[in-house]
């Protein structure tokens, strides 16, 4: 499947919950519906409750994938407002 | 939509509440909610809509501060005692958070003025301490449209309702005269616990923000009485009554009145 180019990228790294998921949420409320958010962290309990709330906010997880030693990266396609 | 650094911090337990987020929070800045006393319910109501960041709180009061207030008015304190309540308050408020502007009036409202000092706030919170000011609030809130929440305290009990022009009930829905001077506590009788106001304070704090987000719902024809001593909630229905003479079909009541009647200030 061809991979689906993200429409904004933001850098989380360095940040810690709940501020990794509070960046994310105000990065995705600005986007229009069917755009593509890409979230680079390294901090790793985010990498799971990220996907986990933007799930239950409606939100489709689109990718997950640990990059290297440190950092994450997360695509989410915003589904609604 | 763009925070700072320090409000994504500040708001951050706000912004992760579906209920709210980036969105909901931009309303809870952009907002406007004047409150009626800077007294028991004022201040806690006051303090959380700042802490909160409702942008802009509008204070009416008249009176200073005094020693035998601060039982239970919690932004006032033992230096600002003999200072106007509305200026007391707005330096707490302000402290707490600089996103918020306060405006404090140190004047008493009346029928001559009510009307122009709510005429730019979104929602009216009423924590007045006496029933001409309760039924002036309730009377020009219908006149102009603005959402009331209103508050009362007395002894060891509370009660919180919000009223909606045009939707809901009013005050004088539940109750439409003012009681005669004889049947409200005299002074010395009207004593009130001190906690009590920090409940009912931060319920209609709660009913301002979920007028502000649109979520959830309101006390909009309901009254809520808390009974500290027996550790009681009852909520109780309060139809608009089609009769009433202010928001009934035919009202009598399209002007604001003289509300005064010898009443003890408490």
């Amino acid at each position: 499947m061809e991979e689906i180019k993200p429409d904004k990228t933001i850098n989380i790294k360095g940040h810690v919950c709940p501020y990794t998921f509070v960046k994310s949420k105000i990065a995705i409320e600005n986007m229009e519906i069917g755009q593509v958010l890409e979230i680079l962290l390294d901090y790793e309990e985010a990498s799971r409750s990220i996907p986990k709330s933007m799930e239950d906010h409606g939100h489709t997880i689109l990718k997950l994938e640990k990059i290297n030693e440190t950092d994450w990266i997360i695509r989410v396609r915003k589904e609604k407002e | 939509m763009e925070f700072s650094e320090e409000q994504l911090q500040r708001y951050s337990r706000h912004i992760i509440l579906p209920e709210v987020g980036g969105k909901g929070q931009k309303k809870l800045l952009d907002a406007r909610v004047f409150l009626v006393g800077a007294g028991g319910l004022g201040c806690p109501v006051g303090y959380y809509l700042a802490a909160a960041g409702v942008g802009t709180i509008g204070i009416v009061d008249n009176d200073t501060v005094e020693l035998s207030n601060l039982q239970r008015q919690i932004a006032h304190s033992t230096k600002t005692v003999g200072m106007p309540k509305t200026e007391s308050a707005k330096a707490t408020f302000e402290a707490l958070n600089p996103d918020v502007t306060v405006i404090g009036m140190k004047e008493r409202i009346t029928k001559d003025n009510i009307l122009d000092l709510i005429r730019d706030y979104d929602i009216v919170v009423d924590g007045s301490d006496n029933f001409p000011t309760r039924y002036l609030v309730n009377d020009a809130c219908i006149i102009a449209k603005k959402p009331l929440v209103s508050g009362a305290i007395l002894r060891f009990e509370g009660q919180v309702t919000t009223i909606i022009p045009g939707e809901g009930h009013c005050y004088r829905c539940l109750f439409e005269e003012m009681p005669p001077p004889g049947l409200v506590p005299s002074c010395q009788e009207a004593g009130v616990i001190g906690a009590i106001p920090g409940v009912v304070g931060s319920l209609q704090a709660i009913e301002v923000f979920k007028l502000i987000l649109g979520k959830g719902e309101t006390l909009k024809n309901a009254l809520l009485i808390y009974d500290a001593l027996k550790t009681t909630f009852r909520r109780v229905r309060v139809p608009r009554n089609p009769e009433c003479p202010v928001c009934g079909d035919t009202p009598t009541i399209t002007e604001l009145q003289d509300y005064d009647a010898g009443y003890c200030r408490l």
